[in-house]
């Protein structure tokens, strides 16, 4: 398929589509409305459904209900949707059923703004609903890698049967930018018939039981231990990274997910006209978190400056990565004010001179 | 000569301009509100629930307390401050996706309860500040950006009556159903506030009224064609007049003006 | 130059959002990396909105320009919040039709187009966006005016008789760009 030019949320939603998804259901919420609107037009000329819930508490329990009758489903919304979402999130990740949820993050907390921030890092990386579970957590830069991750997305959420969540910003959501489907694209994982689905009982399965629910608490314990192994191998297995630069020279490493990296690759071709070295770290996964190629690269710095939309949350998993070998440095804007190339470039610059080591 | 003064700004409302869009009622509605608050002499203690809708900064038009709630839970919100402070006139104001939709649950429990609260449903047939989606109120076959083709009464059921489905609950209640759409019918709308607030302020039930409002905006209607297209497309739908009060079991819509 | 970035600005309705992506799918037909982001949020329902497009060589990084190297403004509104923005050396193109203030940077290009009078001599009231659009390309060469001329007929192509029409205007736009046409319009 040639190019198009496409908004980051028509975009996800036109993958979907292509992996397969005819479902969506969802509750309208800014600055992510294209994303149903979008499927409203698109799902019934391929023979699909769109449904608009009368809550985001519904659409995740409509998604619970369409995931366990096998069938592959979305929905999106926008952080305090997705707040409201996590009820039935838990109950997704505990009775192991595939699903994607796309959050384009705006300013919290509560009601907040309508503009980008990425303050939802750890209501997506450690849980946000109850009970001891993991998503997946995928965090695209671009319009085409959003379109590529929610394609991925489907065949991880049915691989590892585990709920997959696409992390994006207004940004991403609102911007256009050229994108390609192939129509020669593979899975990216191996896919097996989905015989644990509630398809109605013929009597030449198990019954298929959908459920959370364990009274045993040695029942239980195992069922939790299932799962930690699972999310184990999402750690082996599916982590993802980009970097730029780390294989040269440099004095300052920045890690940024999402479009801020953007913004810091903008900033990096400034300072390297400058004659500053300095290189980028960019998680693609934000669980699970690629700690070591996060460590080899910061290894090779004098300092690490990480940038987010938020006062700092993935600066703890860097943190964790990094060891106390580096120290660690943060630069931030919150409420929908934007990082510019300008203040990551003078940061990094404070730091390759030795100096603003106070923060 | 001296100048007397016949007309002015109920005490109630503070002296910022709205954000609403040109020709939207709901500044219409809330200047209703107002002027019922400061006619029973309640401003001083009452305290309104925003929602999270178009009337989201409803806090900075009314000259009283505010709380804002999260969308759709302003009846819980309003159960909490009256729980706390039954002295307190509490209302809240809330749009029909708002009510009707997230918030349904909310509504009908807090009637059901018969929390002594106001609640001022203001139903536009579509989610305005959001930019146009579909409500549980669009009419059929109406057009909204979340059903292109119209609402399709198949996929999408037929709009919620709100005020029919609360006056069936069996807890007493004052509920009516108003409009704002021509001078004659804002007295009328008033005129069904100020009961709605005389209940509160007697201690005596929940009420509610829900008061048809244009989105022109989102309707894609100039202002003045949307009053008729209220007028010709959500009064058929949507009855206007008493649904249920504290005293009688009666449901029977009652007639608008008098009798008809 | 390997990065044009142009911001471009008007009133909802003066189509400043249409012409943003125009340029920006006529960038993309080049082969060149393209980013068009919109002005979101509250500002939205004061009337104003604005774009940003950037067409470059490389990987466009930051979607979001600081200051970029081109602002278009159709209004009054529009002029002073970009005005300070646009880069030392910058373009400045600035819809005289309706904006009668003199520009106070003198560190900047200013192309002058009376962008709606000249689409109402043309009897295309609406197409003062694509003039202004024009001399933006005329002015600079972020794309070529030909591809951005293939761009506009398939854009319009649904409806034939606008297409002629804003080709002119276009075409307008882009002679007074070029410095080939002073800015003295008839109507
Ligand atoms: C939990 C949550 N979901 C969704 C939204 C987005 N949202 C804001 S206002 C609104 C609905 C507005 O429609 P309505 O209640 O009809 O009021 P109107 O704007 O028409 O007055 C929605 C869905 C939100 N803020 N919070
Ligand atoms: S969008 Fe609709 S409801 Fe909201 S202020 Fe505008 S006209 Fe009123």
């Amino acid at each position: 398929m040639a190019k198009k030019l496409m908004k980051g949320a028509e975009a996800m939603g036109e993958a979907a589509i292509q992996a397969g998804c005819r479902l969506f259901f969802g509750y309208p919420i800014t600055p992510q409305n294209e994303i149903p609107e979008y499927m409203s037009a698109r799902l019934p000329q391929v023979g699909g459904t769109f449904v608009q819930a009368e809550s985001e508490v519904a659409a995740s329990n409509m998604i619970y209900g369409a995931a366990g009758a096998g069938e592959r489903v979305l929905t999106s919304s926008s952080s305090p949707g997705i707040s409201l979402m996590m009820e039935g999130l838990s109950y997704i990740a505990g009775s192991e059923l595939p699903v994607v949820v796309i959050n384009i993050m705006r300013a919290g907390p509560g009601l907040g703004g309508i503009l980008p921030a990425q303050g939802d890092y750890f209501q997506a990386t450690k849980g946000g609903g109850h009970g001891d579970y993991r998503c997946l957590v995928l965090a695209p830069w671009s319009v085409q890698e959003a379109a590529d991750l929610v394609q991925d997305a489907f065949d991880l959420a049915d691989y590892y049967r585990n709920p997959v969540l696409i992390l994006g910003d207004g940004l991403i959501g609102q911007m256009m930018e050229p994108v390609e489907f192939k129509a020669d694209r593979r899975p990216c994982k191996p896919l097996a018939p989905k015989t644990w689905a509630s398809t109605g009982w013929k009597g030449d399965r198990p019954r298929a039981i959908i459920n959370s629910l364990f009274l045993d608490p040695e029942a239980l314990e195992r069922h939790n231990q299932k799962l930690a192994a699972k999310y184990a191998a999402m750690e082996r297995d599916e982590k993802r990274v980009a970097e730029v630069g780390t294989d040269g020279q440099y004095e300052v490493l920045v890690v940024a997910y999402g479009t801020v990296a953007r913004v810091v690759y903008t900033a990096l071709d400034d300072l390297r006209q400058a004659g500053v070295r300095a290189a980028m770290v960019r998680p693609v996964s934000l669980f699970p978190f690629p700690y070591e190629a996060v460590r080899r690269a910061a290894e090779k710095a004098k300092a690490v400056l990480v940038a987010e939309l938020s006062t700092g949350q993935m600066i703890e998993d860097v943190r964790l990565a990094v060891e106390g070998r580096v120290p660690v440095h943060f630069i931030g804007r919150q409420g929908g004010m934007l990082l510019t190339p300008e203040d990551i470039a003078a940061r990094v610059r404070e730091l390759a001179a030795g100096e603003g080591s106070h923060a | 000569m001296p100048e007397t003064l016949v007309f002015g700004k109920p005490t109630a409302l503070t002296e910022v301009p709205t954000h609403y869009c040109p020709g939207c009622t709901h500044g219409v509605i809330h200047r209703l509100v107002a002027e019922v608050l400061d006619e029973l002499d309640l401003t001083r203690r009452t305290v309104g629930i925003a929602p999270v809708g178009c009337s989201v900064l409803a806090y900075n038009y009314f000259a009283t307390d505010f709380h804002e709630a999260s969308h759709g839970r302003a009846p819980a919100v309003a159960t909490g401050i009256k729980r706390a402070r039954p002295d307190l006139i509490v209302f809240s104001y809330q749009g029909d996706g708002d009510l009707a939709s997230i918030g349904l649950s909310e509504v009908l429990h807090c009637a059901n309860r018969g929390e002594k609260v106001t609640v001022i449903f203001v139903n536009n047939a579509i989610y305005g500040m959001t930019g146009g989606q579909m409500a549980p109120t669009t009419m059929p076959g109406q057009v909204a950006t979340t059903c292109p083709l119209g609402r399709d009464v198949e996929q999408a059921g037929y709009p919620i009556r709100i005020a029919e489905l609360i006056s069936t609950l069996r807890t007493p209640a004052f509920v009516a159903r108003a409009s704002v759409h021509s001078p004659l019918h804002a007295v009328h709308a008033k005129e069904m506030i100020r009961r709605a607030f005389r209940c509160q302020k007697e201690g005596r039930c929940f009420s509610l009224v829900e008061v048809l409002s244009t989105c022109p905006t989102n309707w894609g209607i100039p202002p003045a064609e949307s009053l008729t297209w209220l007028e010709q497309h959500m009064l058929p739908y949507y009855p206007l007049g008493v649904f249920k009060t504290p005293e009688g079991p009666d449901r029977a819509p009652l007639p608008l003006f008098g009798g008809a | 130059m390997a990065q044009h970035d142009v911001v471009i600005a008007g009133f909802g309705g003066q189509g400043v959002l249409l012409v943003g992506k125009m340029l920006a799918y006529a960038g993309m037909r080049e082969n060149k990396e393209v980013s068009w982001f919109p002005s979101y949020g509250p500002e939205m329902r004061g009337g104003t909105c604005n774009c940003t497009v950037v067409i470059s060589d490389r990987p466009v990084g930051s979607p979001v320009v600081q200051h970029p190297s081109a602002i278009i403004v159709l209004n009054l509104p529009s002029l002073d919040k970009f005005e300070p923005l646009l880069r030392s050396g910058g373009l400045l193109c600035v819809n005289t039709s309706l904006i009668h203030r003199q520009p106070r940077r003198d560190d900047v290009r200013v192309v002058a187009v009376p962008a709606n009078d000249i689409a109402i001599e043309l009897h295309n009231p609406r197409g003062a966006n694509m003039v202004a659009l024009g001399a933006y390309v005329g002015s600079t060469g972020a794309v070529s005016e030909r591809v951005l001329e293939e761009v506009i007929q398939e854009t319009f192509a649904g409806k034939p008789g606008l297409v002629e029409a804003n080709l002119q205007a276009f075409r307008r736009g882009v002679a007074i760009g070029r410095g080939e046409s002073t800015q003295e319009v008839t109507a």
